[in-house]
């Protein structure tokens, strides 16, 4: 169940008449499927929104540590009275459980309006490797045109931004990808089974630039051998290729 | 500290103390303490009995040597050459510099006028060698003036005590009858250099007093001048805002600061207005800089609240402290070094924002979750990597821990529906308990230990909760859950 495509890079492989050439056939239903993987975790330097789910829930926090870049850059991470109020403090010692290497230079602000300017300072940075921000509700300052600055200035210097927004669903926000992530509940635990394993969330993209939107299953995969941490991400979106998702090599190669 | 308290009036006596090997005793003490014979040294509780209406003040002696030595730097007004003596005098080589304030007897008065100007009393005397002025200052009349050919005259009343030899040694010489310094000029050099010729040359009475009266050399080593980085604007008409004059002033700096090869680790920005006050703003750096333009930056944030009044006419950027900075090539490309990145964004944020707004974590050694993590200002301190974890742990942590109601509780268990923000939830699936004691030596005693709780409600989100203290360990009443965390 955990297979992801996650870093299989398969773009290569479409289009162009050189496959027609070849006399390879790809049906449609695999290449969207391949296509519409997104992958947050390869650090493509935008802006992406992510929104909780349901309140008081750790899986926001979880989905974007388990995106951030594999680097030991700091990562800034700036947050409001409200945000820390509601959700608690982001706790250092529990970051290396979801594979972050690096240092994180907090900031902690009362004021939305100062996240947006720590951020944008942040994102003008080329020496941290993701700039995170957490606001809560729909303050005024966090307009459409605020997300809009932020998404360019992300562009411009090439560092991830991530802002998480809680307690808030339907906001304006020109953010390139926005995430809806809540809980599911979790793994069975590997030897207790009255115990919760590994944790798993569902992700909805409901808005990205030049992507369909979907929903998956994801989940944190840490570290082994030679690959670095990553997100796994398994189809949810109810087209029932599951088996396909499972094996796009074969497929391709029929 | 500065607290401000009325002193009692004159006819107290008034005693400054400091800790002794076995308890306080006086450092200083006012002048009607001295006539009633309270001596430095004493302990001050035999002071206290002698005379009950004794007043005793802690003394701030760091306080004193830093008073001192700024004092040592302003008396450079009337000669180049100055230098602390030990804690309670200035030496000052007026020599070729009298002349300038109209001769030695109107500098000395001159040098008496401004010290009673500060507030500082001062006993001055002025003598051919740094010896001889120190002890006619501390034990002669005040406001000697001695010449080249009276110093043997001079000395020879003052007590031994004058030429600052240590107690047993004053001691000594009082049994020898060896009183003054005129009586110990007297005896014949030989008999005493038997006696003396084995003690280092500081407290060698014969050393000494040759140094006093001029036979042996000792020059007087004044520290250096502090250098100023300052770069000033001075405007022919008064203006109300300093910011397009900014960019003129760093550069300014800048340029001075790279030919010493130096960097700024502090600023200060002050404009000088045309009623006679001044206004300043400092800015703090994480690594030197001399960069006008981040200089700019940095200092046109912190313009906001200044108050230029009717205008000013006069601003000055001063690098408050300094750093040896190197020219430093980052690529031969160009592109500029991460790390420096990060530093400016450092600066700009704390300087924005506040020292205690930024911040990297710092470590501590403990098992209570909410002690592990603290926070260090990033100017002031390193980012530290994070200790390895043994346990699982949320990555969110309440702070304070939220008191939850438990609906119903299984025994020996957690609670398998309990309440939390007016909300209810159900356990589904739980992990533990993992028990964290108190730490005695830390705690205040009687704190309840605590059993910690994986919980995942129905709908998948997972919660860490405690329950502090079992029941019956006699540490209060029924145990109480508490909400700590929150698990991804």
């Amino acid at each position: 169940m955990t297979d992801s495509l996650a870093g299989d890079s398969s773009g290569a492989v479409f289009g162009g008449p050189d496959n027609f050439a070849g006399g390879k056939v790809i049906s449609l239903a695999t290449k969207r499927l391949l296509q519409d993987v997104p992958r947050p975790d390869a650090g493509d330097a935008v802006l992406r929104d992510v929104v909780s789910g349901a309140p008081f829930d750790g899986a926001v926090t979880g989905f974007v540590l388990s995106c951030l870049p594999d680097s030991e850059a700091p990562v800034l991470w700036v947050s409001d009275r409200m945000a820390r109020r509601e959700n608690g403090r982001l706790y250092g010692p529990a970051l290396a459980q979801f594979g972050f290497r690096g240092q994180v230079l907090r900031v902690e602000v009362s004021h939305p309006r100062d996240v947006l300017w720590a951020m944008e300072e942040g994102a003008a940075c080329a020496g941290l490797s993701a700039v995170v921000g957490e606001i809560h509700g729909a303050p005024e300052v966090l307009s459409f045109t605020a997300t809009k600055r932020l998404a360019l200035r992300s562009e411009q210097a090439g560092v991830p931004v991530w802002l998480i927004r809680s307690g808030d669903h339907g906001a304006l926000s020109a953010a390139r990808e926005r995430w809806r992530i809540s809980s599911l509940a979790s793994d069975t635990h590997p030897w207790n089974a009255a115990a919760p394993g590994a944790p798993v969330w569902e992700a909805e993209l409901f808005r990205a630039r030049g992507r369909a939107p979907g929903t998956w299953e994801a989940r944190h995969e840490p570290a082994t051998g030679g690959r670095a941490h990553r997100l796994g991400l398994l189809s949810r979106s109810g087209d029932g290729q599951v088996a396909q998702d499972r094996e796009p090599a074969a497929d391709l190669a029929r | 500290m500065s607290q401000q308290r009325t002193l009692p009036g004159d006819d107290v006596p008034v005693v400054l103390s400091v800790q002794g090997t076995h308890g306080p005793i006086v450092h200083a003490m006012s002048a009607e303490a001295a006539r009633r014979d309270v001596v430095p040294g004493a302990r001050v509780v035999d002071v206290q009995a002698i005379h009950p209406d004794l007043h005793v003040e802690q003394a701030d002696t760091q306080g004193d040597r830093a008073l001192l030595e700024r004092v040592v730097m302003w008396a450079r007004r009337w000669c180049p050459w100055t230098v602390r003596d030990r804690e309670d005098g200035i030496l000052m080589d007026i020599t070729g510099a009298a002349h300038l304030f109209g001769g030695e007897a109107r500098m000395l008065r001159d040098i008496g006028q401004r010290f009673r100007m500060q507030g500082l009393s001062a006993r001055l005397a002025v003598a051919p060698t740094r010896g001889a002025a120190q002890m006619l200052a501390r034990y002669g009349g005040g406001g000697v003036i001695c010449e080249a050919d009276d110093v043997e005259v001079a000395l020879a009343p003052l007590p031994v005590e004058a030429l600052r030899i240590d107690r047993d040694t004053v001691r000594l010489l009082q049994r020898l009858g060896l009183k003054t310094v005129g009586r110990l000029m007297e005896v014949p050099r030989v008999a005493l250099m038997r006696r003396f010729d084995r003690m280092a040359a500081e407290v060698n009475p014969l050393v000494l007093l040759d140094r006093a009266l001029g036979r042996a050399g000792d020059p007087l080593n004044a520290p250096e001048d502090a250098v100023r980085w300052l770069a000033r604007v001075r405007l022919p008409e008064p203006v109300i805002d300093p910011e397009p004059h900014l960019e003129a002033l760093a550069a300014d700096l800048c340029r001075q600061l790279a030919r010493a090869e130096q960097g700024a680790r502090r600023l200060r920005l002050t404009i000088y207005r045309v009623d006679g006050e001044w206004r300043s703003r400092d800015v703090a750096l994480a690594s030197s800089s001399r960069e006008a333009a981040h200089l700019v930056r940095l200092m046109a944030g912190k313009l906001e609240g200044i108050d230029p009044g009717f205008g000013f006419d006069l601003l000055t950027l001063e690098a408050l402290a300094v750093e040896p900075l190197a020219l430093h090539q980052d690529h031969l490309d160009g592109s500029r070094d991460a790390g420096k990145d990060v530093a400016a964004l450092l600066d700009r944020l704390t300087a924005k924002l506040g020292p205690e707004k930024v911040t990297w974590s710092a470590w501590c050694e403990s098992h209570v979750p909410e002690r592990v993590e603290g926070r260090v200002a990033a100017l002031a301190g390193d980012a530290r990597a994070a200790p390895a974890l043994v346990k699982e742990r949320p990555l969110r942590l309440l702070e304070p821990a939220e008191e939850i109601a438990v609906l119903y509780a299984v025994p020996e268990g957690p609670p398998a529906r309990f309440r939390w923000r007016r909300v209810a939830y159900l356990t589904a699936r739980f992990e533990g308990p993992e028990r964290i004691a108190p730490e005695w030596w830390r705690d205040r005693p009687g704190t309840r230990l605590r059993d910690y709780y994986k919980v995942e409600a129905g709908d998948g989100r997972r919660f860490w909760l405690f329950r502090e203290g079992v029941l019956g360990d006699g540490r209060g009443s029924d145990p109480r859950w508490f909400m700590q965390g929150i698990f991804a």
